[in-house]
């Protein structure tokens, strides 16, 4: 049997294999290294196995306690057809004409949190705690501590987060952090009945996508490979794309994905020199009273002015 | 010569010491509105801007109420601003002798009036800050309405609010720079405060700083 095959549920006795004690990022603070490291983790999803049929759509929901209202067919496959606060994941189906075999190829990508080993939500994050990641490379929003900002979604590669008009905080897939902490698979895994998704660690999850990379280059996929984009430091989702040379054809899937330099800037050397700049303001104000003393109005100048209003018609 | 820089409400009472009318109630309103807003939008701002600063949305009861309040704060700003804008602008106009004011800043600083050439009533370095408040708070609520994605996060791309919140961060330390130079000025300069809050400096004061004005006055400018 395969290790990415997982055993049962447990039932009884289940303890948690992880938690607090475990981050190794938390948004807006300074955390100590943990004392341990956990095993990585990765999803894995085969594109070119994908039949589109949703069933991962209905187990997140399922899992995660949600309901998306029914939707509006537009004439795409795709429903929903976007991410919202309600749906972590969705099938995004493109219609292709490859250009050397003339063949129409229905490309059907499952969009979703990727996991990033260098989360761009968790550094955009203003609140302390409201993004979190596990060694196991794991990032989760921690809900109480959101504030709804929406940085998040300015910080993220992937245009992943969704900010509730219900209550106001972020939403996306936690790679059911909940269920792996118990030693199951992310919902989605379990459901998917071609085995498109798979689920383990990051480095059986490589092992397994080599496996299938030959298989499609051996069908004539002479691109075949990997998407574990290291402008982000990979990431703890990853696709098999029969076109790895072209992300893009997968509805956008970025070619090059890193956390924008403007994103860079704002939390990076505007923080710093923000601050530098109000504490000098403020400084020279306190030195230049120190220094030069009030500025004061004189007796003399007083009498000046007497002078000068006595002089004058007004009342 | 109009003078251009009296505006309604100025007047001159002769007496000792003689005392000079320099804002009406409504324009002292209108300020410390103003003010308020100011102050609070930068606490409620400087709570997101950096995780050590993130304990000042206890003053406003939360982080999710931060978030909401502030750019609420900045919708009345923007008002009372306005309302401040349309009182003031005319008399901070630039003028001839701001170019040597601005020369002579180490006069300035040193506190040397007598070498300065004799003012209206807003000298260089409060015309700079009047301008550049203006400009800064149209900045403010431009990129601020891009980030406030509770009500329009659709109508602008991600890539949009991202130039948008940097723009509105920096924006936010330049004004938080001008204000502390705005009040800064007021403690120094000895006597000024009470402009704003009774209404009156002293003769001598006037003619300390805004001889020009001063004169204008006592000659007859425009009266209460
Ligand atoms: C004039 C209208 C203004 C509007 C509509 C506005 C709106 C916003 C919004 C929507 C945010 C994102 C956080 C949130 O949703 O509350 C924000 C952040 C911020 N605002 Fe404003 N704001 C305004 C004025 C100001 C002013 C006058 C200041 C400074 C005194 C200021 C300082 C800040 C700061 C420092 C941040 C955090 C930026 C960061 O995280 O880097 N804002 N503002
Ligand atoms: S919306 Fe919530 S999770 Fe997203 S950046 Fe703001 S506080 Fe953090």
């Amino acid at each position: 049997m395969v290790s990415f095959i997982l055993p049962p549920a447990p039932t009884t006795d289940v303890k948690t294999t992880y938690g607090q004690e475990d981050l190794i990022k938390r948004s807006a603070s300074n955390i100590s290294p943990p004392a341990r490291q956990l095993t990585p983790v990765a999803k894995l999803i085969d594109v070119s196995k994908c039949i589109g049929c949703k069933a991962c759509e209905v187990a997140c929901l399922e899992w995660n306690d949600m309901r998306t209202p029914v939707g509006v067919n537009t004439g795409v496959y795709d429903n929903p057809h976007d991410l919202t606060p309600d749906m972590f994941t969705t099938m995004r189906f493109t219609e292709w004409v490859n250009p050397e075999s003339k063949n129409l190829e229905w490309l059907i990508r499952k969009d979703g949190c990727m996991h990033c080993a260098d989360p761009g939500c968790l550094k955009a994050c203003p609140a302390p705690g409201a993004i979190v990641q596990y060694s196991n490379g794991i990032v989760d929003f921690d809900h109480d501590k959101c504030i709804g900002c929406g940085y998040c979604v300015k910080g993220c590669p992937f245009n992943i987060p969704r900010i509730s008009q219900v209550d106001n905080k972020a939403y996306k897939c936690t790679l059911c952090s909940d269920r792996v902490a118990v030693g199951q698979g992310p919902a989605c895994a379990k459901a998917c009945p071609t085995q498109a998704i798979v689920f383990g660690t990051k480095d059986e999850m490589k092992k397994h996508a080599e496996g299938r990379i030959k298989d499609l280059q051996s069908r004539g996929f002479k691109n075949a490979g990997l998407y574990d984009p290291p402008g982000v430091g990979g990431t703890h989702v990853m696709y098999v794309l029969h076109h790895n040379d072209q992300p893009q054809i997968y509805a956008n899937l970025p070619n090059n994905p890193r956390i924008s330099p403007v994103v860079e800037l704002w939390k990076g050397a505007t923080k710093y020199a923000g601050l530098a700049a109000m504490a000098a303001f403020a400084a020279i104000g306190v030195i230049h009273h120190l220094v030069t003393g009030p500025n004061k109005v004189s007796e003399e100048e007083e009498r000046k002015a007497e002078e000068l209003a006595g002089k004058g018609k007004t009342s | 010569m109009t003078a251009y820089d009296v505006e309604r409400g100025d007047g001159v009472h002769p007496g000792q010491p003689v005392k000079v009318d320099r804002y009406t109630a409504g324009a002292r309103v209108n300020h410390w509105i103003t003010a308020t807003c100011l102050v609070l939008l930068a606490l409620s701002g400087l709570a997101l801007f950096h995780p050590s600063l993130f304990f000042l949305t206890g003053l406003f009861g939360g982080g999710q109420t931060t978030r909401w309040i502030h750019p609420w704060i900045g919708v009345v700003l923007f008002f009372s601003f306005a309302g401040l804008f349309v009182r003031f602008w005319r008399a901070n106009l630039w003028a001839s002798e701001d170019g040597t004011w601005m020369a002579r800043l180490a006069d300035v600083l040193g506190g040397r009036e007598e070498r300065l050439p004799e003012i209206g009533k807003y000298n260089a370095g409060q015309k700079v800050v009047f301008w550049s408040m203006s400009v800064l708070i149209v900045i403010l609520i431009a990129s601020g309405i891009l980030i406030w994605d509770q009500y329009f996060a659709a109508y602008s791309t991600v890539e949009t609010k991202r130039f948008a919140v940097l723009i509105h961060a920096l924006g936010a330390v330049a004004i938080i720079c001008v204000w502390i130079v705005h009040v800064y000025a007021a403690i120094w300069v000895r006597g000024t405060i009470g402009a704003m809050t009774r209404g009156q400096v002293t003769g001598g004061w006037a003619w300390r700083h805004h001889r020009k004005w001063l004169r204008e006055l006592v000659g007859g400018g425009k009266k209460a």
